[in-house]
C-alpha cells in the first residue's frame, strides 16, 4: 500500500545533505551535541524527545525515540508518562486559551 | 517451556541456523558479509592476540529456560562436562600462565563436579569467574551456601539481570526470576559481594529484553545502581551491557516476532571497526562440555570448532592455537555493533 509515510524513509534521513550539504552537516553536528550527556543525561533527553515526537506527531521520530528510550533502559511506564506530559501540555494549551474566551464572554455579556 | 532441542525445533540444528544467517544476510537483505566488513576494516583474517581467558562451558543444564538463550539451555539438557574432561582442562591450564578462567553453562553450579573443579583451578592460583544466573542459589537448599562457597574461593561472580524491574526480567527469563534474583543478590551482598573494599567482585549483565541494542553501558549502570540500591538496598561493582547475538532461541524469537530483518540491518549498520578490533574471541579460548575447543561460546553453540589441528582440550597447545585464524560468520555482527559486546561488556 502506498502511503505518504514510509518506514524505510527513516533510514534515508542522513541523505538530506544531498541537496544542501553544508546546512545538513551543521544540523547533524548540532543534533549530536544536543543529545550528548550534559546537564541533562542522554536518557532524560531521550524521554523529552519521545514526548516532543508525539507533540509534533512525527511517526519517524516516534519510531526512533521508542527504540532509543528502550535502548537507554527506560521502562514502558516512564515512556508513557513522558507522552502524558506532552498530552497534558497540549490539552492545557487549549484550555488555558479558554481564559481569552471567558474574557471575551464577560466583555460582551450583560 | 522446553528447549528447542527437546521440542524438535528446526533451529536446534546449528546447520539450519548458519544456513539461515548466511542466506538472509547475503540474498534477502543484500547486506555485506561479516567477512567483507572485516576485510574493509583491515582485520581479515581475524588473528588472535595474547591468550588471556580460558572459558569453560561445563554443561547445558540450567534451572531456567530464558527466551534469548544462545545455549538453548534448560532442565531438559543433559550435556554435562565429566570430571575427566575437567582434569584435562586443569592439565591444559597448568601448561600456561593465563590467569583467568571463566566458567559458564547452563547453570555451571548444576554440574556435580563444579565445586571440585573450582577448588582445583584455585589451587593452580588462577582467577575464577562464575557466570551465575542468581536463581540457582534459591532453586534448592543445597545451593543456598553458594555465596559462602564463592567467598571462600575468592570467585568473581558475574550475574545476568536483564532489567531492574520484574516485568522485563520475567518476560525474558521466566516468571518469578526477578524476585528470586533479588533475594540471591541480597545473600551475595550479605557475605561481602559488591561491597566496597571487600575485594569480592559482583558484576551484573544487562542484555536488552527485545529486538534492540543496548544503550550506553555507563548510563545503564548508573540507572541500575540507583534503582537497585533505592528499592532493595543492593550494591554491585560493574554492569556489563551485552548485545543479544542472533543465535538459537534469540534467533527464533527474532523470526517469530518479525524482527529478524530489522535487527540484522541494525547490527550491520552499527558495525564499528574499533569494536571489531577488540572482540573477545581474539584473547579467549572456549572449551565445550565435551572438551572441544572453540573461539567463543557462540561459535561453540553453532558447532564452529577452532580452525586449528588442536581441536580438543586434551591436546591443548597455546603456541599452535595462536597460529589459527578466528572462525567467523554472520552472527559475529552482534559483537561488533556500536560500542561492541563481549562477556565483559562493551569493547570500544
Amino acid at each position: 500500500m502506498e502511503t505518504y509515510y514510509n518506514p524505510e524513509d527513516l533510514k534515508k534521513f542522513g541523505n538530506i545533505g544531498e541537496y544542501q550539504k553544508e546546512l545538513a552537516d551543521k544540523f547533524f553536528s548540532y543534533y549530536g551535541s544536543v543529545f550528548a550527556e550534559g546537564a541533562l543525561t542522554a536518557r532524560e533527553k531521550s524521554l523529552i524527545a519521545l514526548a516532543v515526537a508525539h507533540t509534533v506527531q512525527c511517526p519517524y521520530c516516534i519510531d526512533a525515540y521508542t527504540n532509543d528510550t528502550l535502548e537507554k533502559g527506560c521502562t514502558e511506564e516512564q515512556m508513557m508518562e513522558a507522552v502524558h506530559v506532552a498530552a497534558a501540555i497540549r490539552g492545557g494549551s487549549s484550555l488555558v486559551h479558554s481564559v481569552q474566551m471567558m474574557n471575551k464572554v464577560k466583555q460582551v455579556s450583560m | 517451556m522446553k528447549s528447542l532441542k527437546a521440542s524438535g525445533h528446526q533451529l536446534a540444528s546449528s546447520v539450519a541456523q548458519l544456513g539461515l544467517l548466511e542466506q538472509e544476510v547475503a540474498e534477502k537483505l543484500k547486506l555485506p558479509s561479516f567477512r567483507d566488513k572485516l576485510r574493509s576494516a583491515g582485520l581479515f583474517p581475524l588473528q588472535p592476540t595474547e591468550l588471556s581467558v580460558f572459558q569453560v562451558n561445563v554443561g547445558k543444564m540450567c534451572n531456567q529456560v530464558c527466551k534469548h538463550c544462545h545455549v538453548d539451555a534448560g532442565p531438559d539438557r543433559k550435556e554435562i562436562m565429566t570430571r575427566e574432561t575437567m582434569q584435562q582442562c586443569l592439565d591444559a591450564l597448568a601448561k600456561t600462565t593465563l590467569q583467568t578462567v571463566d566458567l559458564t553453562g547452563g547453570a555451571p553450579e548444576m554440574n556435580p563436579d563444579f565445586r571440585w573443579f573450582v577448588a582445583e583451578i584455585r589451587r593452580l592460583g588462577r582467577h575464577v569467574i562464575v557466570r551465575c544466573n542468581l536463581t540457582i542459589i534459591m532453586a534448592n537448599p543445597k545451593y543456598r551456601d553458594l555465596p559462602e562457597f564463592y567467598r571462600q574461593h575468592q570467585i568473581e561472580v558475574v550475574s545476568s539481570l536483564p532489567f531492574y524491574n520484574a516485568d522485563k526480567t520475567d518476560r525474558q527469563r521466566g516468571k518469578g526470576v526477578f524476585a528470586d534474583s533479588i533475594e540471591a543478590l541480597k545473600l551475595l551482598n550479605a557475605v561481602g559481594y559488591g561491597q566496597e573494599a571487600s575485594g569480592l567482585r559482583l558484576n551484573l549483565v544487562y542484555n536488552p529484553a527485545g529486538a534492540f541494542l543496548p544503550g550506553s553501558q555507563e548510563g545503564l549502570e548508573r540507572q541500575f545502581k540507583r534503582v537497585l540500591f533505592d528499592e532493595f538496598g543492593i550494591v554491585f561493582n560493574s554492569l556489563y551491557a551485552i548485545t543479544n547475538i542472533p543465535v538459537s532461541r534469540y534467533l527464533d524469537y527474532l523470526i517469530q516476532s518479525g524482527n529478524y530483518d530489522g535487527y540484522m540491518e541494525k547490527l550491520v549498520n552499527a558495525f564499528n571497526p574499533a569494536a571489531a578490533a577488540g572482540v573477545m574471541c581474539r584473547n579467549t579460548i572456549s572449551v565445550g562440555w565435551d572438551g572441544q575447543l572453540y573461539d567463543c561460546d557462540f561459535n561453540q553453540m553453532l558447532d564452529l570448532n577452532v580452525a586449528s589441528p588442536v581441536r580438543h582440550v586434551r591436546d591443548f597447545d597455546p603456541v599452535r592455537l595462536s597460529q589459527r585464524a578466528v572462525v567467523i560468520n554472520e552472527h559475529c555482527y552482534g559483537c561488533t555493533a556500536g560500542a561492541g559486546s563481549s562477556c565483559g561488556g562493551t569493547t570500544a
